[in-house]
């Protein structure tokens, strides 16, 4: 797998980062629309994925990207999306189309201030829900959340492995501060890199959508006879749209092999999280801030902790709960109006206070300062 | 020694789910004795994208193929990735009316500006058939359907001029009621480099005809048979005398370079000198 830097550090932007992974994790196909703050993933592959055989194509919106990914998928590539929040709208029907026909492809949403046209170049924390709930019916979603442009890089490499391994949709949800700061970033030898293949059927294998809880994809025009649909359908991907037992087994799998390897997905940082009074739970560019802001607690002779989720989908419950067991309070701070919170007082399940802080519009961060006033106000 | 046509060598077996006297049949059956013509004894090689309609489910799950039944409209999209990471199949897009230039109508216009290599297949039944006879972008304007009660008041879509326009290497016209010209229409699309479209009039006696004042598919297949005029003729008529024929015949048949054979320029040149 090649990618276009070599190894050893670099001063990268946080898409240069996502884009550069990209190619290492071993996409050769991307398609497009520009928006910002995501373009740069568009710009970036462009000029380097043609130079390894890859195809970067900007297609007419958003719809035709993903559609475009999904028929690369199909044809046996890994393949990847990036958009912002009106476009990752635009998206959803056909993440649903991915869930439900398990391809597996990256779709990149780096948020900015919403709803609608919002505060377009400014960052914001928004589509957590819509990146787990944005398409119809029942259905189960992989959410990263990268806080760092090296962390960029490791967690797109991450989501194609997962999208390979669960063959379904993986979304990173980046922010636009992460996404257009730059950092120093050590890209190790591809040889130490693990990269996930997707696994493909032996010959006279037929069971493509079920028989077991990830089946093996076969690609088209390889003389399988694939169909694939949208539409309910039983292992041998045969429509069934009236039969409630079919639906009920092909639902159950798709959510049931997200939600039963929740434990493998779960991904997360910790710092005095099981012992701590009063805790973080925090995750993408809010949590740069908290950070800074435990820090000061610690001068402070405050007995704080924090967990920073990259995983947001399936939310990590059991790692909440740890934290809940011995804190008198929970922080949840976020750049949009309660999202994740919500996530987190039901985890606790009333075993501790969970509090809110929230800033939105004009892309201004909560600074640390804000979260350690926070952190003493809720002292005692 | 010519074989002999055999469904079974393109056909999974699963019954069609049209309804008596659908066009949408005989597209499925002339496009397989078309493919047949061409010397292709199975359809390995070839790969279907379909999107949400009645002719959507021509291809898919019926033909012995790969096949991706994509969501409304998508299909054409969808066909780009198949078709760019594997240009050594025949992709072809199977669609009604609604699905190609009602919600999907971007998707064809910048598949013809690119010249993507793709066949796309339109059944024009000018009306939304599956979900029960509404008014299409292509329903004559006279005519009454369940959301237009009054009759329309849009004009119907010219859905192979403009794909002629924004540069496809070959679009045409063909109806039911022209079986050989269709087949032939066929052979010519699936043998185009580059973008082909064929727009296939067609007939739904269900939810268009009873509503258009047909009895029955035989009187709607004499109608387009007897309305039909060839594009050489209409090019000598008037816009007012050509009024409410079916246009049929190859609009543009051209040697353009394709969408693929430029990715593959551009991947040589950014392999060899990329821009640094």
């Amino acid at each position: 797998m090649a990618g276009h830097l070599s190894s050893g550090t670099h001063f990268l932007q946080g898409n240069e980062a996502i884009a550069e992974a990209a190619m290492i994790a071993g996409c050769r196909f991307f398609a497009g629309y520009p928006i910002t703050p995501a373009s740069e993933i568009s710009e970036y592959l462009a000029t380097h994925l043609p130079k390894i055989g890859g195809i970067m194509i900007q297609m007419e919106d958003e719809i035709a990207s993903i559609g475009a990914i999904i028929g690369a998928s199909w044809a046996g590539a890994k393949a990847m999306t990036a958009t912002s929040g009106p476009g990752f709208s635009l998206m959803q029907e056909n993440i649903g189309y991915a869930f439900m026909t398990e391809t597996p492809c990256v779709v990149v949403d780096v948020q900015r201030s919403g709803p609608s046209t919002g505060q377009a170049t400014k960052c914001a924390q928004g589509d957590v829900m819509q990146s787990r709930w944005g398409t119809h019916g029942d259905y189960a979603s992989i959410v990263l959340s990268p806080n760092s442009v090296e962390e960029m890089f490791y967690l797109t490499i991450h989501a194609f492995n997962l999208a390979e391994q669960y063959r379904t949709p993986v979304i990173l949800l980046a922010d636009e501060i992460v996404a257009h700061m730059r950092e120093q970033i050590h890209i190790p030898p591809a040889e130490s890199i693990d990269i996930v293949n997707r696994r493909k059927p032996k010959t006279q294998e037929e069971r493509f959508f079920g028989g077991e809880e990830v089946p093996p994809m076969p690609s088209i025009g390889e003389g399988h006879n694939v169909a694939v649909t949208g539409s309910t359908h039983d292992e041998f991907g045969r429509r069934f749209t009236a039969d409630p037992g079919v639906h009920q087994n092909l639902v159950t799998r798709l959510v049931g092999k997200i939600r039963n390897n929740a434990e493998l997905v779960m991904d997360f940082e910790a710092y005095n999280a099981t012992d701590c009074e009063i805790g973080f739970i925090t995750y993408g560019c809010t949590s740069r801030a908290a950070y800074e802001a435990i820090e000061m607690a610690r001068n402070n002779g405050i007995n704080a902790g924090l967990i920073r989720l990259k995983t947001l989908w399936p939310f990590p419950e059991r790692i909440v709960q740890s934290m809940a067991r011995n804190a008198k309070k929970i922080i949840v701070p976020e750049m949009n109006v309660q999202q994740l919170f919500f996530e987190v007082e039901r985890a606790t399940k009333g075993a501790t206070e969970v509090i809110p802080v929230n800033k939105i519009g004009g892309g201004e961060m909560l600074t640390p300062e804000e979260l350690y006033s926070q952190l003493k106000g809720s002292e005692n | 020694m010519e074989m002999p046509f055999s469904s079974g060598n393109y056909l999974r077996g699963v019954p069609f789910p049209f309804c008596a006297g659908c066009g949408g049949t005989t597209v499925a059956n002339v496009f397989l004795r078309a493919v047949h013509e061409l010397g292709h004894r199975n359809l390995q090689g070839f790969v279907f994208c379909s999107g949400i309609g009645c002719s959507s489910w021509i291809p898919s799950p019926h033909f012995k193929a790969d096949s991706i039944h994509t969501t409304h409209g998508r299909s054409i999209p969808v066909a780009t990735g198949v078709k760019l990471m594997r240009p050594n199949l025949n992709v072809v897009v199977f669609g009604g009316d609604g699905d190609i230039v009602g919600i999907g109508l971007g998707h064809l216009i910048h598949a013809a500006r690119r010249n993507l290599d793709v066949t796309v297949i339109m059944v024009n039944n000018m009306i939304y058939g599956m979900t029960g006879g509404q008014v299409a972008p292509t329903t004559p304007q006279e005519v009454k359907t369940s959301t237009t009660p009054y009759g329309g008041f849009e004009r119907p879509l010219d859905a192979v001029s403009l794909v002629a326009s924004a540069g496809a290497s070959y679009a045409a016209r063909v109806t039911t009621a022209h079986i050989q010209q269709l087949k032939g229409t066929i052979k010519k699309a699936l043998k185009t480099k580059g973008f082909s479209f064929i727009e296939v009039v067609s007939q739904c006696p269900t939810a268009y005809g009873r509503r258009a004042g047909f009895k029955n598919a035989g009187e709607m297949l004499h109608w387009m048979r007897d309305h039909s005029i060839s594009i050489r003729e209409a090019q000598k008529l008037s816009e007012n005398e050509v009024k409410g024929k079916i246009v049929i015949g190859d609009f543009v048949d051209r040697k353009l370079p394709t969408l693929t054979e430029r990715i593959q320029s551009t991947i040589k040149k950014a392999s060899k000198d990329g821009p640094d």
